[in-house]
């Protein structure tokens, strides 16, 4: 098991790069009232038959050359079931694939969020030829980024660019001190 | 949040940079991204990569990502390509990470205890 929600979320996001995806959104929605954590992760990629969503959950099934196993979304089931929650994956072969997982917010098992401010910036400037959306909501208060509005102005100044990392970091870290979630 | 005025700003300060920087890559660090990766820290030692860059202001030294290269087993895997060679990395660390920006990245000494595999014949 991943010590951190935040590793679950890149290793979910490197199967919708591995999909070939060139839009990739990741939603956290933070609902303290009824006491809900959910997760959704969205992509363009080239998505999955239904014979193949029904056994993903298990992990000898992997698209995988190099090795037989797959431990990614089984990861994320074993983290579903344990916080009397739920996983559903939601895909279509040229549709993209859509994973929510949902949780009992204050369940004891539940995985802390951790350095998701790292794990979205890594994902940004290691993949600058894809698109993200990143929302993280706590109740009322929410936070997004956009990679898709930043292109439009940087132009051709590229995500990995060092200036644009850098503000990139300082925008994830300020926007989640702002809704109450400085993690690092 | 970054406003749009701070985004053109950041835009001509980059591409002021881009101006006075010549050619291609000088070295690129590819870090592998799959469950096994991740699980065995990939995450704090990309972080440790790019931080180190951006300290020692390595502006043309990219870092990128791939995923499982099938030895769950020695990761973190981390590909080093400079001069045309490409070395592999095993187990890297936060600390490791360092250590081969400053002796290999920059110095161009490959960091013997540390090596995987080479693309030697």
């Amino acid at each position: 098991m991943m010590p951190e929600l935040s590793l679950n979320i890149l290793d979910l996001a490197e199967n919708s790069i591995r999909a070939e995806a060139d839009f990739v959104e990741i939603t956290l929605d933070e609902n303290t009232k009824d006491d809900i954590l959910t997760l959704v992760i969205r992509d363009n990629g080239k998505g999955m038959d239904g014979e193949f969503v029904k056994q993903i959950t298990n992990p000898f099934i992997t698209t995988r050359t190099t090795r037989k196993v797959g431990l990614g979304i089984p990861f994320v089931k074993q983290i579903t079931d344990l916080c009397e929650g739920e996983l559903v994956i939601d895909s279509e072969p040229g549709q993209g694939t859509e994973l929510k997982a949902i949780m009992k917010n204050s369940h004891i098992d539940r995985p802390p969020v951790g350095d998701i401010v790292s794990v979205i910036h890594t994902l940004i400037v290691l993949n600058p030829h894809i698109d993200f959306l990143f929302i993280y909501k706590v109740d009322e208060n929410c936070y997004s980024i956009d990679t898709r509005e930043w292109k439009e102005i940087l132009d051709v100044v590229p995500l990995n660019d060092m200036n644009v990392q850098k503000t990139l970091k300082e925008d994830l870290l300020s926007g989640l001190k702002k809704i109450g979630r400085s993690l690092i | 949040m970054t406003t749009l005025d701070e985004l053109r700003k950041l835009k001509e300060k980059a591409l002021d940079d881009l101006k006075t920087r010549e050619g291609s890559a000088s070295a690129k660090i590819t870090v592998g991204m799959g469950t096994c990766g991740i699980a065995a820290g990939a995450r704090e030692v990309t972080t440790a990569f790019m931080e180190e860059i951006e300290k020692r202001n390595l502006k043309d030294v990219i870092v990128a990502q791939s995923g499982c290269m099938g030895y769950c087993e020695q990761e973190p895997l981390v590909e080093v390509e400079k001069d045309g060679q490409k070395i592999v990395y095993k187990k890297v660390t936060a600390e490791g990470a360092k250590k081969i920006v400053a002796e290999h990245v920059i110095n161009g000494n490959i960091v013997g205890d540390m090596v995987f595999a080479t693309d030697e014949k």
